[in-house]
């Protein structure tokens, strides 16, 4: 009996796992897409980026983006890279809502709201 | 690891932003990581999540601290810690196994479903095992999580020190769950880093994508690749690195 169980929780926990490798990799995907296409209007723009300017707030990086700026296309494929382990954390809030673990889909809310707590204190500290 | 050294030791870029390029470095690792392989048999996704409590609140503290204090300390505690690694790869050449496992069941452990068992590919066996003194594997996490936020660092070989030396978790499934545990870690300081204006794109992108491509190459030459030969490659450079920075800490340069 205890055997059969851990089976059972053992195949859920494999096809959980196989759905968060593969969300994963769209999220991996979609960051290099970008950064290659930042990476790429640098080279063309060809500007000074070495001096420590580079948007870091929303608004300049969104106008950044409208203009068509090199640094503002790679910081958001950088912040799609610091948003795949993010990407991880949520998906896994809802592989322990599929094995009916509320203890552990409440842990790991409180991993994603310390994160998001890390942006906060980023963005306003 | 190499990577904050490398930056500011040889390329002479300001260690503020060589800590921040390198944490997306971890980043692109262990995400790079996840992908080459897709999954992971050893893993035990609640002893992570868990442990992530301590991880990514050291990590907020370590990024806010290293904003605050002088450059010669950063350098001398990143000196340290290569020395300290230095050590760490000797001692795993020279051979070292698996901590005893723990006897009896622990009473939190057990609440908080952190027991596992993972299949050992070596001996083909499916391997049941205990952890205990979850406080104090607490507390190393938070130590670690403090250290990568500081230094960019990934810290793994500190998890690793918390699960398997602290809380007696074999070493293999101890060191699969730390490198999912460096991502998340990583990502609670990154987005300090990233919106205080450390991050340097032009720095960390090339990094970024060198990175990604070489996961996906190195995950198919890693398996034959003999550990034992890397570790001997590493050894001297991470030494050496290690008192060049201690010298720079102390306002010395070769």
């Amino acid at each position: 009996m205890q055997n059969r169980e851990r089976d059972q929780m053992h195949e859920e926990t494999k096809y959980v796992e196989l759905l968060i490798g593969r969300i994963m990799r769209i999220g991996v995907i979609a960051a290099v897409v970008v950064l290659l296409i930042g990476l790429v209007l640098m080279l063309f723009q060809g500007g000074n980026y070495a001096t420590g300017s580079q948007p870091h707030r929303f608004g300049t990086i969104f106008t950044g983006l409208l203009h068509g700026q090199a640094d503002a296309v790679m910081m958001v494929g950088l912040f799609l890279l610091i948003l795949t382990p993010v990407l991880r954390v949520v998906v896994s809030i809802y592989a322990f809502m599929v094995e009916h673990d509320r203890l552990y889909v409440w842990i790991t809310t409180v991993v994603l709201v310390i994160l998001a707590v890390a942006m906060v204190i980023g963005y306003f500290g | 690891m190499i990577i904050t050294p490398v930056l500011t030791v040889l390329m002479g870029l300001p260690i503020q932003y060589a800590i921040a390029a390198s944490i997306i470095a971890v980043i692109a690792t262990s995400s790079g990581a996840t992908i080459a392989y897709l999954r992971d048999d050893m893993l035990n996704l609640r002893v992570a999540m868990f442990l992530e409590i301590g991880t990514t609140v050291g990590a907020i503290v370590g990024a806010i601290v290293t904003g605050m204090v002088p450059s010669n300390i950063l350098y001398w505690l990143f000196g340290a810690l290569l020395v300290f690694s230095t050590y760490n790869m000797i001692r795993k050449l020279i051979g070292k196994t698996d901590a005893a496992p723990a006897d009896h069941p622990d009473e939190l452990a057990t609440k908080l479903k952190l027991n596992g068992s993972y299949y050992d590919k070596a001996t083909k066996k499916q391997v049941d095992y205990t952890v205990t003194n979850v406080p104090g594997g607490m507390t190393m996490m938070f130590g670690a999580g403090l250290a990568s936020g500081m230094l960019g660092i990934g810290s793994g070989a500190f998890k690793v020190i918390a699960m398997d030396t602290i809380m007696k978790m074999p070493l293999k499934p101890s060191s699969a769950t730390s490198n999912l545990m460096m991502g998340v870690t990583a990502a609670a300081s990154a987005t300090v880093y990233f919106f205080n204006g450390s991050l340097r794109p032009e720095i960390a992108v090339p990094l970024a994508l060198g990175i990604l491509g070489g996961a996906l190459i190195g995950s198919r030459i890693m398996p034959i690749m003999p550990t034992r030969l890397l570790r001997m490659i590493f050894v001297p450079i991470i030494g050496f690195m290690g008192i060049q920075m201690l010298l720079k800490g102390f306002g010395v340069t070769i």
